[in-house]
């Protein structure tokens, strides 16, 4: 048996290690980006602290637009722009570009409807208070939305997890081009098995965070 | 300490302009408190939003304090509103933060240091009896208690002026009455100027010293309470009035006291000292006429009494002119309201 579990540990462990990287990294920088876009919707939508209609809709058009297109299009397209910033348009770190294209107007979206789930009338009781725009985002926004804003993570973490399946396309790796290489390409059901039950268990895992920190801060 | 002048509010819709405030005009003065009363929709609810400008005029003055608040630049209407405070009928807590925190909020804006504020919080605290609930998140509290943070929470910055958007009307009535109470220990305490707006009169009645009724976007009527309430001059106010002291006769005993022939029904308001005066047994003493008592009721307005009583007066005409006379010379305020001669 162990010499049988050896090769099949070589081929899982590092595609794990691969998939927790390119979530991990593209997470993050996702929300980089797409935390202060949503903020930015929030704030200039009609009626709110900083009303402004132009700034909204040609944001919400672009984050549209690129929310449209099918990640696997996404992902062949944005070859010459990735190859430009990381040296390389192939390997795991380079599909970490097309990831972060892709996730961060999804991220934008989960943080707008976080956001605007925060009653008007708080945001007004700041204002009376001489609250400006910036002290309403960063101690108001932001502090009175954190259970939903964390349970947008762990709905990004997911989606995010579903993409990198297709990072194999460039070279990526990861637990999904094992499924696609060794388990449908080569008939190996156990290993399409196995890598199934590994993602199962880590978007439990992540699910479960999500929802366990988001109930500790629901007061 | 307030002064508006020719205040008015357009909203444009897509069915056209709607005027919310028509050319509104009061004086508010120092340390009174100031009931402004009208049914929903009269817009009462964004006169007290322009005060602090979270609803911006057409057109007019606000002064508060001596500024002009439409004129003001947006970092000097911030520092305006950090001395109007404010509360709400749906309190408008920050949930993610504690009572203490809650009450800090304001002076984390005014950017005062951390042991400031932790001195200016705990005063609070005792100042509206929540001491015990300093750690407690606002989901736990009940609604008198949410709205004790509120009131904290709007006097941290020690402003002049306290703005109350219907602050009662999600309460039940006996927590209402400790809210009031609170509010009236505040304006005496602090000489805090209080603007309360509401639909219930019961709230004017209890603690207001003037008040102005606002129907259609206009003010019919303002004055001190209690000549507001002894002689309303609009068919608004009298309604208002008959919810707290209600004196309608039913129609049937009307009909059956229309058959007395040489009668006449008054009613009579007195206030204060002249509760407590014997005056209709002076009455039938002095000039002989016949009383029956239909209706009386005694209740305070703030802290004095206010008494309504009516009567049926039976006699001659010349007896009920010199009754009229007599109670003319009582200083006694005095409605007709039917006569049968």
């Amino acid at each position: 048996m162990s010499f049988e579990l050896t090769p099949l540990l070589q081929l899982i462990t590092p595609a794990v290690g691969e998939t927790l990287y390119m979530v991990a990294v593209s997470t993050v920088l996702a929300y980089l980006l797409g935390l202060p876009l949503g903020i930015i919707l929030v704030v200039t939508s009609p009626g709110h602290i900083l009303p402004n209609p132009w700034v909204e809709r040609i944001l919400g058009t672009i984050i549209n637009i690129l929310r449209s297109a099918p990640f696997i299009i996404l992902l062949v397209a944005l070859i010459p722009f990735t190859r430009s910033i990381i040296g390389t348009s192939i390997g795991t770190t380079a599909a970490i570009v097309p990831l972060v294209i892709s996730a961060a107007p999804f991220v934008a979206r989960v943080v707008e409807s976080s956001l605007k789930e925060v009653p008007y009338g708080v945001i007004e009781a700041a204002l009376s208070m001489g609250a400006s725009p910036r002290q309403i985002i960063q101690k108001v926004l932001l502090p009175e939305a954190k259970a939903s804003l964390i349970l947008g993570v762990a709905i990004t973490t997911i989606s995010v997890i579903g993409y990198t399946a297709m990072a194999g396309t460039v070279g990526g790796g990861g637990l999904g081009d094992l499924a696609i290489q060794y388990g449908y390409n080569r008939f190996r059901t156990d290993i399409m098995i196995i890598t199934v039950v590994i993602l199962v268990v880590i978007v439990q895992f992540i699910q479960s965070l999500g929802t366990t920190l988001a109930r500790k801060l629901t007061h | 300490m307030i002064q508006i002048k020719q205040l008015v509010k357009k909203y444009s819709s897509r069915q056209g302009n709607v005027i919310a405030l028509d050319n509104v005009s009061l004086n508010i003065v120092q340390g009174s408190i100031y009931g402004i009363i009208g049914l929903s929709g009269a817009g009462k609810s964004t006169l007290v939003r322009c005060l602090n400008l979270l609803e911006k005029p057409t057109s007019g003055h606000i002064i508060v304090a001596g500024q002009d608040l439409p004129q003001l630049s947006g970092k000097e209407l911030r520092q305006a509103r950090q001395k109007i405070g404010m509360i709400f009928q749906h309190f408008y807590l920050l949930q993610s933060r504690t009572v203490a925190e809650n009450i800090a909020f304001p002076l984390e804006i005014a950017g005062q240091s951390k042991k400031e504020i932790s001195i200016r919080v705990k005063e609070l605290l005792h100042l509206v009896g929540l001491e015990d609930k300093a750690g407690v998140y606002p989901g736990q509290l009940s609604g008198g208690q949410k709205q004790r943070v509120g009131i904290a929470r709007a006097l941290a910055t020690k402003p002049q002026v306290l703005l109350c958007d219907e602050a009662t009307s999600a309460l039940d009535p006996q927590t209402t009455l400790s809210i009031l109470n609170l509010l009236r220990d505040i304006n005496q305490k602090l000489g805090l100027t209080i603007v309360m707006i509401t639909h219930e009169m019961k709230v004017v009645k209890e603690i207001c010293t003037d008040v102005a009724v606002i129907h259609e976007a206009r003010i019919v009527e303002n004055g001190p309470v209690e000549s507001v309430f002894i002689r309303p001059q609009s068919d608004i106010a009298r309604q208002f009035i008959s919810t707290v002291f209600p004196n309608e006769l039913p129609a049937d005993l009307l009909k059956e006291l229309a058959t007395h022939r040489d009668s006449e029904i008054v009613r009579i308001q007195f206030l204060g000292s002249r509760a407590s005066d014997p005056i209709i047994t002076d009455l039938l003493r002095t000039c002989d006429v016949r009383a029956n008592i239909l209706y009386g009721s005694i209740d305070h307005l703030r802290s004095t009494l206010f008494g309504t009583l009516t009567i049926e007066l039976l006699g001659n005409p010349e007896q009920l002119k010199a009754a009229h006379r007599y109670m003319e010379s009582r200083e006694l305020n005095v409605e007709v309201i039917h006569r049968e001669l």
